[in-house]
């Protein structure tokens, strides 16, 4: 499978900031993607130079094999339902629609009828008169009628009401079961991804904590109970993500693919939300290599 | 693309065509009228004779504040276009984030921004060329009259007649839509824009078109007409102030030298030769006379004075013949400024960070 997004060393610098740097990875086809970080960490900037809103300082990305925003045939590939999902107040429902049907060759009406049909809203209804469900629903059915290969929401829901949220998640993974769509969203949520997401991107400080299938994570991250002892005496194979020491315990997240062989551990599974938790806690390791999981298939 | 342009664009466009066509049905009401009390009143009149120039002037000077305030429609116009068309085009997009919904359609940025310019960019030149020819031809006979007192080379009616003011509007249009591509924000980008365009109008015809052809410059002789006034500060001599007035011309700079090249403010000329008499010292009352009245014979004898000393007046100005290339050479200049606004806004959106 080719991959939807692959960097190489990409960073973005505003003024003498890095938003985002040095950042290596490649997610594969097919997959519903969550890209958690905490504010600020680099996830709009990573996702506005997917869809070439901006255009990297150092190093590249391609996206569906080619360089964002190129051409005509390239944009029409890529759907991106922005940040705080804006939309032209003065427009109507039924306006956009035409918008999207004029702009995009590949446009889908009916789609796009039907989902503002059983979304109940009135076509003739400005869009600065809808609610913030109401609103993140037209730019998500703008964004999917565009039937493109990939579509990218940044924090879509960040500021929804729980059931507004719920209904959103419940028309993209609707458009992703319906279509061959390769999706990458955003949250500062990390329960808005783990229903949802079968593959993860952490950043965290602009630069990538850890990216992997969600199963494999899960597969190779244990979180080990056991005596007060320091982390770095673990197996050399053994790389710990966080450690938290009492008096006497010691609570680490590790991450190995060899068996945990020491019984004086109590090794019990990790949820996505303490894997992701524990990797947005603690700032990467200076000289260690990065923690990026090789796709094996 | 252009049906989106199109959809946000037309209820300004429908403003403009209303104000348009009101304009021309006010215009085209009053117009006939007033081409016919001119000709009529011409016909009543000896051509040439002093009567008929009389009635020029009576005639433009009645109609005097109708004609300003028509003048100043097309003279407004552009800032108009500009501040209401140009300013918000893309700064209202950016305002509210809408650039990166459209952006993100399967159109590029360099297209959506042509079309964006171009339409309401043309509209906006039709507007100022429909209103400046309506302007024009209902002005037709007052232009006429008014020629003596204020020769169409005159600053303020060069730039309300003919086809300048689609270059105006043009530039206008494209400035707006730069300041507001580069200060982000719809009303900021407003006051800047007309800030801009005001230092622009005014620099055009301080700096610029004095220059676009070469100024015509005369060393004539002083005559009576000239002479604008004539004080008695000692008893034994007097000063002359001179000053032409313009008629048929653009006067650029005027001044008074004496034999030997030198700039003169005041002609000194002894009391023996030049006696103001009668008590009238000041022979025209107006700057502009109303008509050429005949010198007093001691004015006659100051001017005699004048050219016997050599005092010249020097000149410089653009004549009124020269309207027509004026026109199309300043229309040139604001096309190329709007060409290079227009390549800046499109190098912006190549480069332009979100």
């Amino acid at each position: 499978m080719t991959a939807v997004v692959a960097a190489q060393g990409l960073g973005k610098k505003y003024g003498r900031r890095w938003a985002l740097s040095d950042l290596t990875l490649e997610v594969p086809a097919g997959r519903v993607v969550g890209l958690v970080g905490p504010n600020g960490a680099g996830k709009t900037t990573l996702l506005s130079l997917a869809c070439g809103q901006i255009a990297p300082t150092s190093g590249t990305i391609t996206v569906l094999g080619g360089t964002p925003a190129a051409g005509p045939a390239q944009l029409a590939k890529v759907g991106y339902v922005a940040q705080d999902t804006p939309l032209y107040p003065g427009l109507s429902i039924a306006d956009h629609l035409r918008l999207g049907a004029r702009l995009n060759p590949t446009w889908d009406h009916e789609l796009a009828r039907r989902r503002v049909e059983r979304l109940g809203l009135d076509p003739a209804r400005r869009a600065g008169r809808l609610s913030g469900g109401q609103r993140a629903q037209l730019a998500l059915t703008l964004g999917i009628a565009k039937r493109p290969e990939l579509l990218i929401l940044d924090e879509p829901v960040s500021a929804l009401d729980p059931l507004a949220r719920r209904e959103f998640m419940r028309g993209l993974m609707e458009a992703v079961a319906d279509q061959e769509l390769s999706v990458v969203f955003s949250s500062h949520l990390v329960s808005d991804l783990e229903r949802t997401c079968d593959h993860l991107i952490v950043l965290a400080g602009s630069r990538l904590r850890i990216s992997g299938d969600a199963e494999e994570l899960l597969a190779t991250h244990h979180r080990l109970t056991g005596p007060r002892r320091d982390p770095g005496r673990l197996p050399a194979d053994q790389h710990v993500v966080s450690a938290s020491h009492t008096d006497r315990q010691s609570t680490l997240i590790v991450r190995t693919t060899a068996p945990i062989l020491d019984p004086a551990w109590t090794v019990s599974q990790v949820s996505l939300e303490d894997l992701v938790l524990a990797y947005m806690d603690t700032p990467p390791p200076a000289a260690a290599p990065r923690p990026v999981l090789e796709i094996q298939r | 693309m252009i049906w989106l342009t199109w959809r946000q664009f037309r209820v300004s466009a429908a403003v403009a065509f209303a104000a348009l066509a009101a304009l021309a049905v006010v215009l085209g009401l009053t117009g006939p009228g007033l081409a016919d009390e001119y000709s009529a009143g011409l016909a009543a009149c000896v051509a040439g004779s002093r009567d008929c120039v009389e009635f020029g002037q009576l005639f433009f000077r009645t109609k005097q504040d109708v004609f300003l305030v028509v003048s100043l429609i097309v003279l407004v116009l552009p800032a108009l276009i500009g501040l209401f068309w140009g300013a918000p085009l893309i700064a209202r997009e950016l305002e509210g984030g809408t650039h990166r919904l459209v952006w993100n359609q399967s159109v590029t940025r360099t297209r959506w921004l042509t079309v964006k310019l171009a339409l309401p960019g043309l509209a906006a030149m039709a507007v100022a060329g429909v209103s400046a020819l309506l302007v024009t031809l209902w002005a037709g006979p007052l232009d006429e009259a008014a020629a003596q007192d204020v020769p169409r080379m005159t600053p303020l009616l060069f730039a309300a007649r003919g086809v300048v003011p689609i270059g105006y509007a043009a530039f206008a249009f494209a400035l707006g839509v730069a300041t507001g591509m580069v200060v982000r924000r719809t009303l900021p980008a407003m006051a800047v824009t007309l800030a801009l365009f005001t230092a622009v109008q005014v620099a055009m015809p301080l700096l610029v078109r004095p220059h676009l052809l070469p100024p015509v410059r005369t060393l004539s002789e002083i005559t009576a007409l000239d002479v604008e006034g004539i004080g008695t500060p000692e008893d034994r001599s007097v000063l002359v102030r001179v000053q032409v007035s313009g008629t048929d011309r653009w006067i650029l700079s005027s001044r008074t030298v004496d034999a030997s090249g030198h700039t003169v403010e005041l002609v000194p000329l002894p009391t023996s030769v030049c006696a103001p008499g009668g008590g009238d010292d000041r022979p025209p009352p107006d700057a502009a006379p109303p008509r050429p009245r005949p010198a007093p014979s001691w004015l006659s004898a100051c001017v005699a004075e004048m050219k016997r000393l050599g005092y010249r007046q020097e000149v410089t100005y653009q004549p009124d013949s020269r309207f027509w290339p004026f026109q199309w050479l300043e229309t040139g200049v604001y096309a190329l400024l709007t060409l290079g606004v227009t390549a800046l806004c499109f190098r912006w959106i190549r480069r332009r960070p979100s």
